[in-house]
């Protein structure tokens, strides 16, 4: 991502804050004009809960040039306690604990460092929530 | 609207041209296309392609092209839509020639991916997402499908999408243009390493150069040519970019809009449709592909593929020439293979390839993980 634009989202990426329609409850992570879902123009600012379950994972082999010396690193779709859907990083797990339904919480952590600038950049990514029993 | 014909197509072979560049391939196709339909001359020309900024250091390809043909002064431009890039330049096209506008048009489309490594081609086709999301975490394009597929696993069993690929290869043993042109078997691809789990490195298209073209006539010229003709409709919709943002990510809506759009133009029924092309980027593309457009039911595309009704010779033939698997899948230039392709089968001219149902055929072409999907129809007259 280019500086301006890292600039520009941080809010998100780095506390999980956005946007929700009023009308129809879509989350947005940028302010949009006109809700994507229901075409509402109305929002409210939102932080999103920063716990949720792991819904579906897998670890990427051969990632992009981006995150090349990352590699080998696990994506995963979690469903936040509000019910919100996001993507994100996994991180501080063991292989065993990667599995649907686990409770897994946001965390803040480098994500890369970005291009020849050599700006490192921070964001969320989301680990196992201590080691509790955890029925789906 | 008038009618549109493909009067002429032509392609190169896929495979690492270390020796050829971007503008190489595209002149090689579309001087195929040219002689294939005995014409010189067009109005216009769209070139389709995905990468070229991040992986040629170029832009601006319509005039290169139109230069390299020496035909500059006609207009020609570049169209993108992601790996969909070759369908959407095939629809400006279209468009362009059903209008009346222009009498003929040249539809390029390749893409040179060698000139990249793979991790830039994996992060060249990460742009097809937000910059600020996907792109961000580092959530490719293998790793959405990989997501999907684990859902699709879970509601509907997976034990028969490894058949897809299986199906493909098995349809490009001695295509003279396919880069992987032999037989695959099961074992070999359920042993084959995961590339994001559970898909597995031989579930995943290659990474290849190639380009091919297809020259579009409309009704005036098409009587006045000798050189064997289709007719061609396309359509095309959209949905969200993020698969996990849609209602139902399991199901690509806009492959069904753009299949009964194009079914709706073209006049057809769905049991009119002799063989397909389906958009096997990867095996899960693959089943979400045909499942969407209403020719398998949900979860039940695997075992078609399974059972053989997939096969050459079986109810449904798909990937006629080995699909984007085995004949390979240079992003921009894919769609207008599995356009040429089509126009061979329901012109008798597949040879050993040939399906006994050509009389109209389908072809998808989808843009990141479903967001943009093209469906066209190429019809024998």
């Amino acid at each position: 991502m280019r500086v301006p634009s890292y600039w520009r989202n941080m809010p998100f990426i780095y506390r999980l804050s956005g946007w929700r329609c009023e009308h129809c409850g879509a989350f947005h992570p940028v302010k949009p004009l006109l809700c994507r879902r229901c075409r509402s123009r109305r929002f409210s600012a939102v932080e999103l809960p920063r716990t949720g379950r792991l819904r579906a994972y897998t670890i990427l082999r051969s990632p992009p040039k981006e995150f090349k010396d990352l590699a080998p690193y696990a994506i995963g779709l979690i469903e936040l306690d509000d019910g919100t859907r996001v993507l994100g990083q996994l991180t501080d797990f063991r292989s065993e604990e990667l599995r649907n339904g686990v409770r897994v919480e946001a965390v803040f952590r480098r994500i890369r460092v970005n291009g020849e600038e050599g700006l490192i950049e921070y964001g969320y990514k989301f680990r196992p929530v201590a080691r509790e029993a955890s029925p789906p | 609207m008038g009618k549109v014909f493909i009067a002429g197509v032509g392609f190169t072979k896929i495979a690492e041209h270390w020796d050829r560049s971007l503008d190489g391939l595209l002149v090689e196709a579309s001087l195929k296309a040219f002689d294939n339909a005995g014409l010189s001359e067009v109005d216009s020309i769209y070139v389709g392609n995905a990468l070229a900024e991040a992986l040629q250091d170029q832009m601006h390809l319509g005039a290169a092209v139109a230069e390299d043909l020496g035909l500059a002064r006609v207009p020609a431009f570049r169209v993108e839509a992601a790996e969909a890039s070759g369908a959407a330049a095939l629809y400006a096209g279209f468009n362009e020639v059903a209008s009346g506008r222009a009498d003929a048009v040249l539809v390029v489309g390749g893409e040179k991916l060698s000139d990249g490594l793979p991790e830039e081609v994996s992060s060249g086709l990460m742009m097809g997402g937000r910059p600020y999301y996907e792109s961000f975490i580092g959530a490719d394009f293998y790793s959405l499908n990989a997501l999907l597929y684990r859902i699709y696993c879970e509601r509907y069993g997976c034990d028969n999408l490894a058949s897809f690929p299986v199906m493909s290869h098995a349809h490009a043993e001695g295509v003279a243009h396919a880069q992987y042109p032999f037989k695959l078997s099961l074992e070999k691809v359920l042993s084959s390493p995961f590339i994001a789990e559970p898909l597995r490195r031989l579930e995943v298209s290659g990474i290849g150069d190639g380009a091919a073209a297809v020259i579009l006539v409309g009704e005036r010229l098409a009587g006045k040519l000798k050189s064997p003709l289709s007719q061609l409709q396309v359509a095309s919709a959209t949905d969200r970019l993020n698969p996990f943002d849609r209602e139902s990510p399991l199901r690509f809506q806009s492959v069904g809009l753009a299949v009964s759009l194009v079914l709706r133009d073209a006049r057809l029924s769905r049991n009119e449709i002799g063989f397909i092309e389906l958009y096997d980027a990867t095996s899960i593309m693959a089943a979400l592909c045909l499942e969407s457009s209403g020719f398998a039911d949900p979860g039940k595309s695997g075992e078609l593929a399974a059972r053989g009704e997939l096969d050459l010779g079986g109810s449904l033939p798909c990937n006629t020439f080995g699909g984007l698997k085995a004949r390979g899948h240079p992003l921009g230039a894919t769609a207008l293979y599995q356009i040429a392709e089509a126009h061979l089968q329901v012109t008798d001219q597949a040879g050993r390839n040939q399906v006994d149902s050509a009389g109209a055929g389908l072809a998808i072409a989808i843009g990141g993980v479903g967001a943009t999907a093209f469906a066209s129809i190429v019809k024998r007259v």
